[in-house]
């Protein structure tokens, strides 16, 4: 128990004193057990109370703080680091909220708010005599990163935790690296082709030595935690003899005369069994389809010296600090029947299209038959109000213009007509879409209730869609290609890897970040974070800032060779655990396991895996497990201090008072409020003036200058030229 | 009379990431509610103890509302689940001392959900003035 409390109420410069009697209450506590000081102050968080504060520290050898103010959200770590300052453990530090959860909300009610606010402290009170000092938990590091999914997310994220002097295991699932864009020869808007930028990152990723790169691998068993992940991954063989000259091995590729289904380029054309996704594939060396070739008895053996069809899967073992996911997203496949897909000979998506424009040189030729008229729809398997998906994928719109700008370019005489439901190229993509309407494509918008219908008509296609804009007319348009604009879902094995990595998902199925906004790469997960399009639809320039931002976080992390943790955890009363294992059932992140302790079992916390969600401790059946600052004594003490009479003489007050806080001592103002009163220094500025002066933000010094003009700190006196501000100037 | 003079006192579970932030919202925008309304702040609804709601209605709270993540919850995506089940085992030891099941309440409120939280104090309060203070619960026949 904590004996020796200082007691700090803040006034808030009236935010919370003109409805809370701050004063009353101060005096009130002066009694209550352990607290040895109780004052009121005129801003808790400004310097000299900061100082102040220290000196009462040492000075009275407080053993724990409490301060009423604002939000904890706002000065929890201001006065974590008072204590800190003052040789105090910052856990001995209790953060009442009088002001957004108290003076604010109750404002109508003045009197009522005093007595909730006294409540409230003395809850605080109660809670820190309770509180023990607990020391952060300090975790030695490996700097080495699982980087997964070598696409351009991860190879980005891979190079620049490299030059960082990390060790990086970038594994990729395929044979080959780059993902989706090595499949379109025009990336928007800067026209590149996916390849290009592919050989350039994996030109970049073979000059650094400490990037091992897997190929065919995937993870197989995830166990530790932050700081020492160990990693089990499977690597599936290229049945290429490793020693064998490149020379034979193309020899052998050329003389191969087996033919399956080129998955590379959607199944339009075939390729070898012995092949690489297209020429310049990388790491430069083919790949054996097994099972095609098991039974070519003469063909093995004219190549035995470089075919291997008996090679194994291989398992890996590596340890990492901590794990970037980057496994991207998987292209919408349009269900047999959706729009005619599968149906009809002449639909395809829209990635489909970008292999055909590749494989076309020079005419668009289709089942034989050239295309000069083509038909995208939009928003397929997207923005679906009743379907699974109700996201918009954001970067379809902006690829289907593209590619259609790409056909006008590479073919001539095409017609395009895109039937969308709203066309979202946002930012520069804005230009595309004005180039493409230049060009003559004509856009035809329809409503999601009544989408086009696509019939097959003899030899073409034709689609009846209601122009949305012209009162819903009935149009047909006779196509020789309909491509259906698929948006990106969650790869189809994102559920395995977030089992392996206790990664939460999401409703639309991707992973999900800590907070999109705030913690927009982290996970809940300590160590595992998140980046590119694993995590949400993304275009290339977006997955590669936050693959990027993933990765300088993860370096800051790893950097030290420690990593300190909070203390708040859960933790086990050994004596009172009889290990029944629900606990360890109901841990999203099997930070509980089963241990022997003398001669019987209980169940020990993994502190580096350990959230301090709390979902443990209601579930033991004997109350044996606990979160350190939300123990059983310090919630039920609480609940004890709001309830004890309360013996308040509150001052009838009326609800505006400037008198009383008019005299308020120089000392007593925010560092803001003397910088503001030092550049005025007897003259009369206006307040664009001071915040250029003082070099702060307008917004913050108009909101500081009001404040200090409400309680007569400072007056107006005349207007500027333009009459736009007011001058201010120091009340004499 | 006398129910107009009664205020019920009403213990909320909050949590630091969401619903916490939710109630500072209301603060924020000066939305009123009843004073008597106090928060304690937990990392996650479902690390609540049914002891310690207990001990609030032992100690004179008229009721109990959780403020719960529902789906937004970052620890687990069963953390309405598991809320729930703490709810049903905490009414059952009610019904041991005779407190109506009414009395405690769970809600999702999100970051930015002010109006809806003010709304479920209101509408709290206002079930709770009908059953009365904390111990004139009468004999529950169910």
């Amino acid at each position: 128990m904590k004996e020796r409390i200082g007691v700090y109420i803040c006034h808030c410069g009236g935010n919370i004193s003109d409805y809370v009697d701050v004063e009353e209450i101060g005096k009130m506590l002066k009694t209550d057990d352990g607290v040895v000081i109780s004052k009121d102050v005129m801003f808790a968080c400004a310097d000299s109370n900061q100082k102040d504060m220290i000196s009462d520290i040492k000075e009275y050898k407080l053993d724990a703080i409490v301060v009423a103010s604002c939000s904890p959200k706002l000065h929890l770590h201001t006065f974590k680091n008072v204590a800190d300052r003052a040789g105090l453990n910052p856990t001995n530090y209790v953060q009442v909220n009088i002001r957004e959860q108290c003076s604010w909300p109750h404002s109508d009610k003045p009197r009522e708010a005093s007595v909730k606010a006294a409540g409230l402290i003395r809850a605080g009170i109660k809670r820190v005599a309770y509180s023990e000092s607990l020391d952060n938990i300090e975790i030695n590091v490996k700097k080495a990163v699982l980087v997964v999914g070598a696409g351009v997310s991860g190879m980005k994220a891979a190079i620049d935790l490299a030059r960082l002097g990390n060790e990086v295991y970038l594994i990729e699932k395929d044979y080959f690296v780059g993902g989706h864009i090595t499949q379109t020869e025009n990336l928007f808007t800067t026209g590149q082709n996916g390849k290009e930028i592919v050989s350039r990152l994996y030109a970049e990723l073979k000059s650094y030595n400490n990037i091992t790169l897997f190929t065919g691998a995937t993870v197989e068993k995830v166990s530790g935690s932050l700081g020492n992940f160990a990693v089990d991954v499977r690597v599936k063989p290229r049945f290429i003899n490793g020693k064998a000259d490149l020379q034979a091995v193309q020899n052998a590729m050329n003389d191969c005369t087996v033919l399956v289904d080129d998955d590379f380029n959607f199944g339009f054309t075939k390729r070898k069994a012995i092949y690489k996704n297209y020429p310049g594939a990388l790491p430069d060396v083919p790949v054996v389809n097994a099972d095609a070739l098991r039974n070519e008895k003469d063909f093995l053996d004219k190549h035995a010296s470089c075919l291997d069809l008996n090679q194994q899967d291989e398992i890996l073992s590596l340890t990492a600090g901590s794990v970037l996911v980057t496994t991207g997203f998987d292209s919408y496949q349009p269900k047999d029947g959706e729009y005619g897909y599968k149906t009809f000979s002449n639909v395809v998506t829209l990635p489909e299209l970008n292999r055909l424009i590749e494989l076309n040189p020079e005419k668009l030729i289709y089942n034989n038959k050239p295309v000069k008229k083509i038909a995208f729809i939009y928003c397929v398997g997207n923005r679906q109000t009743k379907g699974e998906n109700k996201y918009c994928s954001r970067q379809c719109c902006s690829s289907a213009i593209n590619s259609s700008l790409q056909l006008a370019d590479k073919y001539k005489g095409m017609a395009a007509f895109h039937l969308f439901r709203d066309i979202r190229t946002y930012g520069k993509q804005e230009l595309m879409y004005e180039k493409s309407s230049k060009q003559g494509d004509i856009y035809i918008r329809f409503d999601e209730k009544e989408p086009p219908v696509v019939e097959q008509n003899g030899k073409s296609i034709n689609i009846k869609v209601k122009d949305y804009l012209t009162s819903k007319k009935e149009l047909e348009i006779e196509a020789d290609l309909v491509v259906l604009v698929t948006g990106m879902v969650a790869r189809d094995d994102s559920k395995q890897i977030s089992e392996k990595f206790k990664i939460p998902i999401g409703t639309d199925k991707f992973f999900n970040e800590i907070h999109p906004k705030l913690k927009p790469v982290e996970t809940v997960i300590k160590g595992v974070y998140i980046g590119g399009s694993c995590q949400g639809p993304k275009n290339i320039s977006e997955s590669i800032q936050s693959s990027l931002s993933a990765a300088s976080k993860i370096n800051a992390l790893l950097k030290g060779g420690t990593v300190s943790l909070d203390p708040v955890i859960a933790r086990v009363n050994n004596d009172a655990c009889t290990w029944c294992g629900k606990c360890a059932e109901v841990c999203e992140y099997t930070a509980i396991k089963e241990i022997e302790s003398g001669d019987k079992h209980i169940a020990t916390v993994n502190k580096a895996i350990c959230t301090g969600c709390g979902i443990c401790a209601p579930v033991c059946p004997v109350n044996a497990i606990e979160i350190a600052q939300f123990t059983d004594n310090e919630i039920e003490s609480m609940i004890d201090g709001f309830m004890e009479k309360i013996d308040l003489k509150v001052r009838e007050k009326e609800s505006e008072s400037t008198e009383e806080v008019s005299g308020v001592k120089m000392k007593e103002y925010p560092q803001l409020w003397k910088n503001i009163l030092g550049t005025m220094n007897g003259s009369k500025l206006t307040i664009p003036e001071i915040a250029e002066k003082i070099g702060v933000d307008k917004e913050i010094v108009t909101y500081h200058v009001m404040t200090m003009h409400k309680y007569n700190v400072v007056v107006t006196e005349g207007m500027d030229k333009k009459e736009l501000y007011y001058y201010y100037k120091l009340k004499n | 009379m006398e129910k107009e003079i009664f205020k019920p006192k009403i213990l909320v579970f909050s949590t630091d990431k969401i619903s916490d932030p939710g109630i500072d919202q209301a603060g924020l925008r000066k939305i009123h509610y009843s004073p008597s309304v106090y928060t304690i702040s937990l990392p996650c609804s479902s690390g609540i103890k049914p002891k310690w709601i207990m001990h609030a209605f032992e100690k004179g709270f008229d009721g109990v509302f959780i403020a719960a993540d529902g789906h937004e919850c970052s620890y687990s995506p069963k953390c309405a689940e598991y809320t729930n089940k703490i709810i049903l085992e905490a009414q059952l030891m009610m019904k041991e001392k005779n407190i109506s099941p009414k009395r405690i309440r769970m809600a999702a409120i999100c970051s930015v959900c002010a109006e809806p939280f003010s709304n479920h104090m209101d509408n709290f309060g206002k079930i709770l003035s009908e059953l009365g203070k904390i111990g004139e619960d009468k004999q529950i026949a169910e």
